[in-house]
């Protein structure tokens, strides 16, 4: 991208983390590069982390997604340094954390950085709204300024009412609720969450998605998302960076993961996500052909494809994609049902209009999505 | 196993029990070869004995010259015995009205009004035995042990909970601690710190300090790593975190470690009064040793009464503490209780947390402990003497009665196992050359633990022929393995039985719950009443002290067979007795031979302290010990040499738990 470390919220810079007796030694050789089954007989160590970097903008939602084993939940210890980092540099806002001390880490951890956990975290021993306003206790607020604070932020989340609970009275989805909340009332700049709906019931989780759409459009935090769940990562992500044996193997919107996976890695993963639900008109629109009547109603090129059809199935002209003000191209019926009835055809026509950033990983992405375009 | 490669050519097949079967007719052949030479008699004036009870005598000349004892030693005893003696005086000043009193306000608040009213009765108890002062004396002599073991045992759990450094570094110690027999050390102990209630408290203490420090650890370690991180990542410091999320966290389970710790201080008060410590020991100690059931039956009551008393309230107050979800519940060293009784009062928890007293129990235990006060200054200071109830002459009738009555019974088993078991035994061991005896260890030891616990076990056993108590030792030895013998039929028998029968098992689970919090001498009180002073006496004390915790294991271990795999045993037709052979047993194998471990250890000990009953050997020279100044040497001698057996038996058992395990391991 071409955001300088400034004006990102959070900017990591060929992070690794190794676990292992020698980490540094290995770290210090070429054998950092051996795959991780190799790297593990001959040295004893793991590298969960391998040579990360990603720039994350102020606001976004940014997706970390991978397998578990991926290195996606260490990496997002690493931004915090609630797991050390072998080496590389983490920046939030600006703020090397590297070379933060331990009283300046905290106060980061205290009013910059929250995190949500999978298994929530909560102390049984306190009742909900001491649990929320634990964050504020530690940094040494006030009872009654902690108390009302942290009310508000139950009402923001929907546990009206249950601020005098304990959190083994709560169902799994309130209780990451709660998480939510504690999270949110030392009002950061980021949150970070680490797989924090994978424990909870398919329906709860989807309401738990919604949850967090609603909170970002409200509150509006930067926030790194992990997830093993792709269905999640798409909804939620801005951007998406799929993770696989402690290496980022592509980074992009949704759009550009379905439609132009990286490697045959990410292909597998995405076969099965419904492409027409993902990628816009933008992937499949083409340039008017000589003679074609321009008069057909007119859509924007973020319009999702699914939401194109009706639109498109009640008009007989081609529909006009117009990106802003300047026309992009045409799509007509017949585009539509190839695109509906193949899934795979317009790829090439996507490919060039995909504005990858893949360049950001390191990775060479590029090599990859040539190679699979010539297939 | 390595004598196997070196004996047999490898392509030749020979039998797996070839090798063992061989060595066992060498081992034979040398016996009947060399019998009679190599044995090292005992000598009550062994140059190692004199020597150190020169140094006693010594010790005891110099104590208030010599700097070490001058300007350390000696304080540390004034200071433990200042804090008995404040414990002691507080209890006094109390008197018997105010001490039921507050006792009962204390319970009332741990655990409501039914545990308030087993704590007036409890005490009250002390004082109808007629056992008041000697019952004050035992109780402040705890009261001190327990608050320094906890002082000094609580943090260090901390630490070792948090940092698995020093885990590892405190780990062995504490482990040589717990198979150390109680009576080992209290000879070093006299040297260093006399005698009296200072010594007591810290031979109390050394006992009690393991469980407060393990089950400590256990506590802080059990603490989800999920909350931890959450308040790390909240900013909190390590002090927060720790004050904040670790210690409310493990509160319930640290209930538990002190509850462990009174038990084992209460059983160790009664032997530190062979160092003249205070309280009921003496009774008790005296009854022992003059045979006399009459004299120690109150002051056992007293004991178990004592220990239940506090155990009900420690226990209520650990449910008290317990997190809702149950978080900490797992571990600690007996969870099948907790489960059983914690389990039925929990869910009503939750509503509870926070505001803990509610009015009533406040106000009841408020009125309980002023009434107690007050009735106090109006009561007679001691305890009425017609409040007593005295049954020393019926007791000792009926043991007389018991005696003459059974006595057919229980000569015949006694004879029977004399002649049959422990005196060839006996035989075998004195008579062998110590070195055949040493060698037979190694070789035993290197196939069923491997080769590092077998040099262990020769080193300890070789230190035995040094210090010269060579014969003595393999009398206990021999003591030892028959009350292992006996115990393991008998555990195995029951153990199996409970586990296929969920009725027995409720009948016999309450018993095994009461005979674990029972101090372990008051398991001599029977043996002696059946069997007078003999050898057979301490082997009966020892079986009936080891059985429970052997049924526990191997109940709890043939449970833990997962249910599919038997099952599926099951409907592949299998007879229950080929459940039991060919599924349930083998499965269970590692917590069998955990029992064995277990039991042997336990053995040991009880063995040891039959020494005041008859037993002879070195429990008997350890009692001489203290008794006779001029037989302290061997005393302490023969404390160290049960140290020694006792880690030699661990080592040579440990391994047949241990090593399947890394067998297991290393296949994944």
């Amino acid at each position: 991208m071409g955001d300088s470390p400034d004006s990102a919220a959070i900017d990591v810079n060929g992070l690794w983390k190794i676990f292992g007796p020698k980490a540094q030694k290995v770290l210090d050789s070429d054998d950092k590069h051996l795959e991780p089954t190799a790297l593990r007989e001959k040295t004893g160590c793991t590298a969960a982390v391998r040579d990360v970097s990603f720039a994350v903008r102020p606001g976004e939602v940014f997706v970390v997604m991978g397998l578990s084993g991926s290195g996606k939940s260490t990496l997002v210890r690493c931004l915090t340094r609630l797991i050390e980092p072998s080496a590389g540099e983490v920046r939030i806002d600006g703020e090397d954390i590297g070379r933060a001390s331990p009283a300046q880490l905290r106060e980061i951890r205290r009013h910059r950085v929250s995190m949500v956990f999978q298994h929530f975290g909560l102390l049984p021993h306190r009742r909900v709204i001491d649990n929320v306003a634990y964050g504020l206790e530690v940094q040494g607020a006030a009872k009654a300024a902690r108390h009302e604070r942290a009310g508000e932020i139950l009402s923001l989340v929907g546990l009206d009412g249950y601020a005098d609970a304990y959190p083994d009275q709560l169902s799994g989805g309130m209780q990451q609720r709660v998480g939510l909340a504690r999270a949110l009332a030392v009002d950061p700049k980021v949150m970070l969450f680490d797989e924090p709906f994978s424990a909870l019931d398919p329906l709860i989780r989807r309401d738990m998605q919604a949850e967090v759409i609603r909170l970002h459009r409200e509150v509006g935090k930067t926030m790194v998302f992990i997830t093993h769940d792709l269905s999640e990562a798409l909804k939620l992500g801005e951007r998406i960076a799929i993770m696989r044996a402690g290496s980022i193997v592509q980074l992009g919107t949704p759009e550009e993961l379905v439609g132009a996976p990286a490697d045959d890695y990410v292909a597998d993963f995405v076969r099965d996500v419904p492409r027409s639900h993902v990628l816009t008109l933008r992937w499949i629109c083409r340039p008017p052909e000589a003679g074609e009547p321009l008069d057909g109603p007119a859509l924007p090129a973020t319009t999702v494809i699914k939401d194109a059809i009706g639109l498109m199935s009640s008009s007989s002209r081609p529909v006009r994609v117009m990106d802003g003000e300047e026309l992009a191209g045409v799509v007509d019926r017949v585009d539509m049902l190839s695109f509906l009835s193949g899934e795979d055809t317009s790829q090439s026509t996507g490919q060039d209009t995909a504005q990858s950033t893949g360049q950001d990983t390191g990775q060479d992405t590029g090599g990859a999505r040539d190679a699979r375009a010539s297939a | 196993m390595s004598t196997t490669a070196v004996t047999t050519p490898s392509r030749l097949r020979i039998p797996r029990w070839a090798a063992p079967a061989g060595i066992t007719l060498l081992i034979a052949v040398a016996y009947l070869v060399f019998r009679g030479t190599g044995t090292l008699p005992h000598d009550k004036e062994a140059p190692q004995f004199l020597a150190l009870t020169d140094l006693r005598e010594w010790i005891d000349d110099h104590r208030n010259s010599n700097p070490v004892f001058l300007f350390f030693l000696n304080y540390i005893r004034i200071f433990v015995g200042s804090v008995y003696t404040a414990f002691l005086s507080v209890l006094t000043a109390l008197g018997w009205p105010g001490l039921i009193g507050v006792m009962g306000a204390l319970a009332w608040l741990a655990g409501g009004w039914r545990i308030a009213l087993v704590a007036v009765a409890g005490v009250a108890s002390f004082g109808v035995l007629g056992l008041w002062e000697s019952s004050v004396e035992t109780l402040a002599l705890v009261a001190a042990a327990v608050l320094l073991s906890l002082a000094i045992g609580v943090p260090l759990g901390v630490w070792a909970g948090l940092s698995s450094r020093v885990r590892g570094a405190v780990t062995p110690v504490l482990d040589v601690m717990q198979i150390m027999p109680t009576f080992a050390y209290l000879a070093p102990l006299v040297l260093f710190f006399h005698i009296g209630a200072p010594a007591g408290t810290i031979a109390t203490m050394i006992y009690s300090i393991p469980p407060a420090i393990r089950i400590t650890a256990l506590a802080i370690e059990q603490v989800s790593p999920t909350a931890v991180e959450a308040s790390t990542s909240l900013g909190a410091t390590r002090r927060q975190t720790l004050f904040k999320v670790y210690l409310p966290l493990a509160r319930s389970t640290m209930a538990l470690a002190v509850n462990q710790t009174i038990m084992m201080a209460l059983s160790m008060v009664v032997i530190a009064n062979l160092i003249s410590a205070p309280g009921l020991g003496g009774d008790i100690i005296r009854g022992l040793s003059r045979a006399q059931v009459g004299i120690m039956l109150p002051a056992g009551i007293a004991i178990v009464v004592m220990a239940v008393t506090l155990d009900r309230m420690m226990m209520a107050l650990a449910r008290e503490g317990a997190p809702p979800s149950g978080g900490g519940a797992a571990g600690a060293q007996r969870p099948e209780r907790r489960g059983k009784d914690g389990g039925s009062q929990r869910p009503s928890r939750p509503t509870q947390w926070g505001n803990k007293h509610s009015g009533v129990s406040l106000a009841g235990a408020a009125v309980l402990a002023v009434a107690g006060i007050v009735l106090s200054r109006v009561l007679p200071a001691e305890w009425p003497a017609n409040w007593t109830v005295n049954f020393v002459a019926q007791v000792n009738d009926a043991v007389r009665w018991a005696e003459l009555t059974w006595y057919d019974v229980t000569t015949f088993i006694k004879d029977t196992t004399t002649a049959l078991l422990l005196n060839p035994l006996e035989g075998l061991l004195t008579s062998a050359p110590w070195w055949l005896v040493a060698v037979a260890a190694l070789l035993l030891a290197w196939r069923v633990s491997g080769l590092r616990p077998a040099l262990v076990a020769l080193g300890c056993l070789l230190a035995i022929a040094l210090l010269g108590i060579w014969e003595h030792a393999m009398q206990t030895l021999t003591t030892v393995a028959v009350a292992v013998l006996v115990t393991l039929v008998i555990g195995l028998l029951l153990g199996v039985a409970a586990a296929r029968s969920p009725r027995f098992s409720a009948v016999q689970r309450p018993v095994l719950d009461a005979a674990q919090t029972m101090p372990a001498f008051v398991y001599l009180l029977p043996a002696l009443a059946l069997f007078e002073t003999t050898r057979f006496t301490a082997i009966f004390a020892s079986v009936i002290y080891a059985v429970p915790p052997v049924v526990r294991l191997v109940e709890d271990g043939i449970r833990a067979v997962p249910p599919t795999v038997v099952e599926a045993a099951a409907s592949a037709g299998s007879t229950s007795g080929q459940l039991l052979w060919k599924v349930q047993l083998p499965m269970a194998r590692r917590a069998i031979l955990l029992a064995a471990n277990q039991g042997i250890v336990m053995t040991l000990a009880m063995v040891v302290v039959g020494g005041l009953v008859g037993a002879g050997a070195l429990g008997y020279d350890v009692v001489v010990g203290f008794s006779q100044r001029t037989d302290f040497g061997m005393g302490l001698v023969a404390g160290v040499a049960t140290v020694l057996l006792g880690v030699m038996l661990d080592r040579v058992t440990q391994g047949a738990d241990r090593r399947p395990a890394s067998r297991t391991g290393a296949s994944h």
